[in-house]
């Protein structure tokens, strides 16, 4: 009668104590090790591919930008290619560009976030304050580019809504260089450390066989060596033009995932040099009449991965039928094959839940009776990295 | 002023409660916790429970499915509490009014459960780290 | 595969084909009955290697379409299978799970939202929509308004 004795079922969520979409995930668990895991959405859920039905074509921008506060460059983008592809439009040289830059600044800020996150979700706060920390210059760089911080609304079709002024691109490129020397510490931080290596290598292994039977894409694919990237395979905007990598790690663990995004930062920015450089002159938007009856599909290369929307028209001025597929939607799944067999607190982070705890190492400053300072940021650092390599050294 | 009140005023912890956001609200919140902006030095931070919590942060349309957990969130917050509601969203259900799945606005729920809630409003899309804050400040000079 | 090899390869199941429609080099539209979706998904994820992006659920008034959408990265390829399900009572079509696991939650969602059975899926619980949403109401057919 042993099927008759209930499992265990561990719930997490739907609230989990830090921010994020609200999800609902039961696992099942014998002794410390899950043996199945149950998801339950619809806790986000708005109907937007029907209120999309009830906008015109020029406002969907708006709305799918809204999808996901992220990746509030890409969606917009892959409609609007869409919505191109069924009217035959091609947008200005310079219209391309801008979108160029403006879908890599995002990467890079989506992808220090998801760093940041990372790093709190397994008790590391250090990396979470440093990470969150060096997003805000590439945020500000967007509010003046596009007027907010997110949700940026800036492609619409035919082009762009703002420009890129020539007089930010200096600034944008000292920025860049700042950011590169920073993303460069913390990567080397990263990868150089013990504690690290121990907490995330070899946890939630998604294998390459799986990688494609659940069809993942972004750095969840390319984590697991799977190297497709929308960018290189089906050129949009102006990535034809410019020259970067594809960066892949075959481990498929978690710590592959982190390396290739920190990875994919220096190519953005990379990225981003080339295409201000040859940042062309001209308009940044055609005049848009008439979407004619067709259907099309258009798909960008996300943070986290393809955003793919299929825009079906009558010849009216709204879509009849528009389908979003976000990155996530194949990419949670894989837990399936990634989480079971795993122990309980590896779960957790596979599924980037939370081990709610804060703290700011960041402005910290041993101060002495005197009131003189003695231990400043830049010693700090040097102490800890001194800790660090003294850990290491132990742990070898 | 009852004491309840003065020691709600000072150094609320606050419990962040997504119903539907689009994730951008919820990043600015966090935001506010990072050393740009840091309001941990003033005593505010997130805890993982309602029953910890003096205020809640709702961000979100309040989609079908999460406005029955809202209620229960609400009622398992500590009394006396202050509800923020942030973004567009929550404040009105903004660009999503005529989703099939939306029961939102946020502040009926929450008056559903309780008439004379504490209601504070921020809008904005997402509100800026700066207009969280000063949204917060506002309010908590207001009870 | 170049771009002409792949559509060699993809005329060897013409038969099981309605039409083949190629409106820009690199987006492919495939039109079958609904019957011969399964065979043909199978065919282009196991045979041509392409890759699974998504299904789309259209209520098109007179019958339904899904639409099963193929990457196929190396040409840069959008291959969308388009199959029609002409009963409008009861409308139905094999599942693809059993190849493909990813299209399990797709098909879960398409079924909340159109109301579109999928035969030998292995788990048709409710996805998308919330616990207290009435049983037979699809929000995504036409002929719901809001
Ligand atoms: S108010 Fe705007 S930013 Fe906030 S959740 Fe809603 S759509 Fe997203």
């Amino acid at each position: 009668m042993k099927e008759s004795i209930k499992k265990p079922v561990l719930a997490v969520g739907p609230f989990h104590p830090l921010q994020e979409e609200m999800e609902f995930f039961q696992l099942t668990v014998d002794g410390e090790i899950v043996t199945d895991i149950d998801v339950r959405i619809s806790y986000n859920h708005r109907g937007i591919e029907k209120i999309s039905e009830t906008l015109q074509f020029d406002q969907v921008p708006y709305l799918v930008s809204r999808i996901c506060g992220i990746c509030s460059a890409s969606h917009p983008l892959a409609y609007v290619q869409a919505v191109e592809e069924i009217a035959g439009i091609t947008p200005p040289e310079r219209a391309l560009y801008v979108r160029t830059i403006i879908n890599e600044l995002e990467r890079i800020h989506s992808h220090m976030l998801w760093v940041g996150l990372a790093g709190h979700f397994i008790g590391y706060d250090t990396v979470f304050m440093w990470a969150w920390k060096y997003r805000e210059p590439v945020l500000d760089l967007l509010e003046e580019i596009t007027g907010n911080r997110n949700n940026y609304g800036n492609v619409k079709i035919g082009g762009c809504r703002e420009d890129v002024p020539n007089e930010i691109i200096g600034k944008m490129l000292k920025e860049l260089d700042a950011l590169e020397k920073k993303t460069d510490m913390l990567t080397k931080a990263v990868l150089d450390d013990p504690v690290l290596h121990a907490r995330l290598k070899g946890v939630g292994i998604l294998s390459y066989e799986d990688a494609v039977k659940y069809a993942v894409t972004g750095p969840t694919a390319r984590g697991s060596g799977v190297a497709i990237d929308v960018r290189r395979d089906d050129p949009y905007a102006a990535y034809a033009d410019l020259d970067w990598n594809v960066i892949t790690q075959p481990e498929g663990d978690v710590f592959a995932k982190a390396v290739v995004r920190l990875l994919e930062v220096f190519e953005s920015i990379k990225i981003i040099r080339q295409a201000a450089k040859k940042l062309p002159d001209g308009p940044i938007a055609v005049e848009v009449k008439e979407i004619p009856a067709g259907e099309a599909v258009g798909h960008t290369e996300a943070p986290r991965g393809e955003t793919f929307h299929y825009v079906r028209s009558d010849g009216g001025n709204r879509p009849v039928r528009h389908k979003v597929r976000a990155p996530s939607f194949v990419n949670v799944p894989s837990f399936k094959a990634s989480c079971i067999g795993e122990e309980i607190p590896d779960v957790t982070i596979t599924l980037a839940a939370v081990d709610p705890c804060y703290s700011c190492t960041e402005r910290l400053a041993v101060i002495d009776e005197n009131n003189k300072i003695v231990h400043d940021y830049e010693t700090l650092l040097k102490l800890s990295r001194e800790k660090t390599a003294k850990m290491k050294k132990e742990m070898l | 002023m009852s004491w309840k009140i003065w020691s709600l005023k000072k150094s609320p912890w606050v419990f962040h409660v997504n119903v539907g956001a689009c994730n951008n609200c919820d990043i600015e919140i966090v935001n506010c916790l990072t050393p740009k902006f840091d309001i941990e030095r003033f005593g505010m931070k997130l805890v993982g429970s309602p029953r910890h919590a003096d205020a809640l942060l709702v961000t979100g349309v309040g989609t079908r499915q999460a406005v029955v957990r809202l209620r229960e969130v609400y009622r398992q917050t500590s009394k006396p509490c202050v509800v923020f509601i942030i973004g567009a969203c929550a404040c009105g259900t903004g660009i999503f009014h005529n989703g099939y799945h939306v029961a939102g606005p946020v502040d009926k729920v929450i008056k559903e459960v309780d008439p004379n809630a504490i209601i504070a409003y921020v809008p904005g899309c997402p509100p800026k780290p700066e207009a969280i804050i000063s949204g917060v400040v506002k309010a908590l000079s207001a009870i | 595969m170049n771009q002409e090899e792949l559509k060699n390869k993809i005329s060897e199941i013409k038969d099981k084909l309605e039409s083949i429609e190629q409106p820009l080099e690199n987006r492919m539209y495939l039109t079958c009955k609904a019957e011969n979706n399964y065979d043909i998904s199978k065919f282009l994820f196991e045979d041509v290697k392409a890759r699974f992006v998504t299904v789309t659920g259209i209520d098109a008034e007179h019958c339904f379409e899904v639409l099963y959408h193929f990457s196929y990265d190396q040409t840069s390829c959008v291959i969308t299978v388009k199959a029609i399900i002409s009963d409008r009572e009861n409308p139905s079509i094999e599942s693809i799970t059993s190849i493909l696991p990813a299209a399990e939650w797709i098909e879960r969602e398409i079924h909340d939202v159109l109301g579109i059975d999928f035969k030998n899926h292995p788990n048709m619980r409710r996805l998308i929509l919330s616990d207290d949403w009435p049983e037979g109401v699809y929000p995504l057919r036409k002929e719901i308004k809001k």
